[in-house]
């Protein structure tokens, strides 16, 4: 396999499962475009870890997952006492906040960033992609993943029918952190080098952008905004550096063509060979 | 009453210009108390900085308190009248007008800033009122914006390159105030920048299109059917939008005489933070948050170096967000709608 098609298809992997990081939480209603801040909690976690003697990278991993699942876990009370657009600016503070913080501090680098001393194989990230999006899947088929979907329909009527409404906020939130840390294990350990200014917050837009431009209804949306995300601009570098000027007319457009974005579960009702919940599904397209 | 406070409900509260100039000045007071004359000259530029902070919050907080929409394409507004003026005056376009060409070009870079702030309008409000009836209750404006952001940055990054480049104005005057010297160009921009937001806080109060504005920032469907033609008025906040952000983007060219593409990212996360330090959907709370943020943006520089300002900025913004979310004069019910 080329350098090149390995880079790719490496970023692809590690984007999906960031994606799917933020998709928990926007699947529950919950925006969040402080995405950076978690993954470079996890991709600082794991270069400081690396860092120290005889850490092996099965613990590494682990580890920086569960340091950002705790932090996501921690950080849900105070940011959901927030809504709406003071949920989207308090999770963007948090990110301005995190990379401010590691931008700043000594033991991380500072602005000279860490290099990262392990380093994982191309199958591993592949394994973990498919590992985190057959979860996602698996997730939304759950009671939890049904409540964290009625959530994003109605809250009240969720918490009428005796859904447990912070219960369910915080659990996403938890997940995303996991998610989102993970991810950033597998930078860091892919690139084998991490500085606090690519956790920036047009990286957090980026994700966001992946997750409802793919659409936040099924588990199916964040894999076809990462495809969208991370294959288009790849064939756009043939035509010049117009490409980043074509993905925002094309974002624009989706959401004039498809504002629930390129999968909803309407459409994967009419897709699937089982025809399954159909009546459920039929008058969701306006949930959001 | 405050400007917008009757964006919501009628209530009594302290006169909004009262709280804002003894919230400022006591600053002001303070900083100088504490420090000799280095501190004064930081607080003038400070309050310079402030002006364009407090213009482009001005903006922010106008849309989300009509619309609920965080529009994120005020920072590439802002930077397209620069950048406008920069190459209309750079590629020798404007010669005709002489030692004014400056003028001119910062003139069509506002009208530029319009334009698109339209172009936006039809792609996210008109289109999704055509479609769903109603537009403030969806996610959909935010992620239209973010992607007009990358169109417009884009759109002037390829032409006229990423570098920073020069802006001047050719004439240069200065007053002496008390042993200090401040520029003319200095002085003529907070005025400005004062009285657009004074006269704005005006249409608002006391014109139709302000009493329709107010309307909809209520409630969009009992607007409707009171007779106020929304389809007509929400073009409106989106003009509003594009002269705020385009005389803030003037101002700044004007005054710091550097342009670039990435020129709005950083005055429009400034700009947020103002906005939600004074309380989201008020103008005099953006004025006072945008002085503020300016004036700590200045002294922190002075006190603890250059790369602290951005953390200690955005940590005050997350505090503030979730101990009270509606800031120092905001408006409880504002911005809480569903994305």
């Amino acid at each position: 396999m080329s350098g090149y098609l390995s880079g790719t298809l490496a970023i692809l992997c590690i984007n999906l499962i960031f994606a799917y990081a933020i998709f928990v939480t926007a699947a529950a209603g919950q925006i969040n475009l402080g995405g950076a801040g978690f993954q470079a909690i996890g991709a600082y976690a794991t270069a400081w870890l690396a860092s120290q003697p005889d850490i092996p990278m099965r613990i590494i991993i682990p580890a920086a997952t569960l340091i950002t699942a705790l932090i996501g876990f921690l950080i849900s009370f105070p940011v959901l006492r927030t809504r709406g657009v003071y949920m989207v600016l308090a999770t963007f503070a948090f990110g301005e906040v995190v990379s401010g913080f590691l931008l700043r501090s000594s033991i991380f680098g500072g602005a000279m960033g860490m290099v990262v001393t392990q380093h994982i194989e191309l199958w591993v990230l592949i394994a973990s992609a498919a590992a985190v999006t057959l979860a996602t899947f698996y997730l939304m088929a759950t009671r939890l993943g049904l409540a964290m979907r009625s959530l994003n329909d109605d809250e009240e009527a969720a918490a009428v029918l005796g859904v447990n409404v912070r219960g369910v906020q915080v659990a996403a939130f938890t997940i995303g952190g996991a998610f989102a840390g993970f991810s950033g294990a597998l930078y860091a350990l892919n690139f084998g080098f991490v500085e606090a200014q690519y956790f920036n917050s047009l990286l957090s837009i980026y994700v966001l952008l992946f997750v409802l431009i793919g659409g936040a209804q099924t588990a199916w949306g964040p894999l076809a905004g990462s495809l969208f995300f991370t294959i288009l601009p790849e064939l756009f570098r043939i035509g010049g550096s117009w490409r980043y000027f074509v993905f925002g007319v094309l974002i624009v457009l989706m959401m004039v063509v498809r504002p629930e974005g390129i999968v909803t579960r309407d459409l994967v009702r009419r897709l699937s060979p089982f025809g399954w919940r159909s009546r459920r599904a039929a008058g969701s397209s306006h949930g959001r | 009453m405050s400007a917008t406070a009757g964006l919501t409900k009628p209530r009594f509260v302290l006169p909004g210009p009262v709280i804002a100039s003894v919230a400022v000045v006591a600053l002001i007071a303070l900083a100088i108390a504490t420090g000799g004359p280095v501190i004064v000259r930081q607080v003038v530029s400070g309050l310079l900085l402030g002006a364009i902070y407090m213009t482009v919050a001005v903006a922010f907080t106008l849309t989300i308190g009509v619309l609920n929409f965080l529009n994120f394409t005020i920072p590439s507004l802002f930077m397209l009248t620069g950048m406008v003026a920069w190459a209309l005056v750079s590629r020798g376009y404007l010669t005709f007008a002489g030692t004014w060409a400056w003028l001119v070009a910062l003139l069509v870079g506002v009208a530029v800033a319009v334009a698109a702030s339209l172009l936006v309008e039809r792609f996210t409000f008109r289109y999704l009122r055509m479609k769903h009836g109603d537009a403030t209750e969806h996610a959909i404006p935010l992620v239209s914006s973010l992607g007009f952001l990358l169109v417009f940055e884009n759109l002037i990054l390829i032409p006229l390159g990423s570098d920073s480049q020069r802006f001047t104005v050719p004439f240069k005057a200065d007053v002496h105030i008390g042993g200090m010297v401040i520029g003319v160009a200095q002085l003529a921009s907070c005025v400005l920048a004062v009285a657009v937001v004074g006269a704005l806080s005006f249409i608002l109060k006391h014109t139709k299109v302000g009493r329709a504005l107010r309307t909809i920032a209520e409630n969009p469907d009992t607007a409707s059917l009171l007779g106020v033609n929304v389809g007509r008025v929400v073009p409106v906040v989106f003009i509003l939008t594009g002269v705020l952000s385009g005389l803030a983007g003037a101002l700044f060219t004007v005054n710091y005489g550097d342009v670039s593409p990435f020129m709005g990212d950083n005055v429009g996360t400034k700009a947020i933070a103002a906005m939600v330090l004074g309380g989201i959907g008020s103008i005099w709370g953006a004025i006072v948050g945008g002085l503020v943020v300016g004036l700590a943006e200045t002294l922190s520089i002075q006190y603890f170096g250059g790369d602290s300002v951005s953390m200690m900025v955005w940590g005050l913004v997350l505090v503030i967000i979730i101990l009270r979310p509606k800031g120092l004069f905001g408006i409880a019910s504002i911005g809480k709608g569903k994305m």
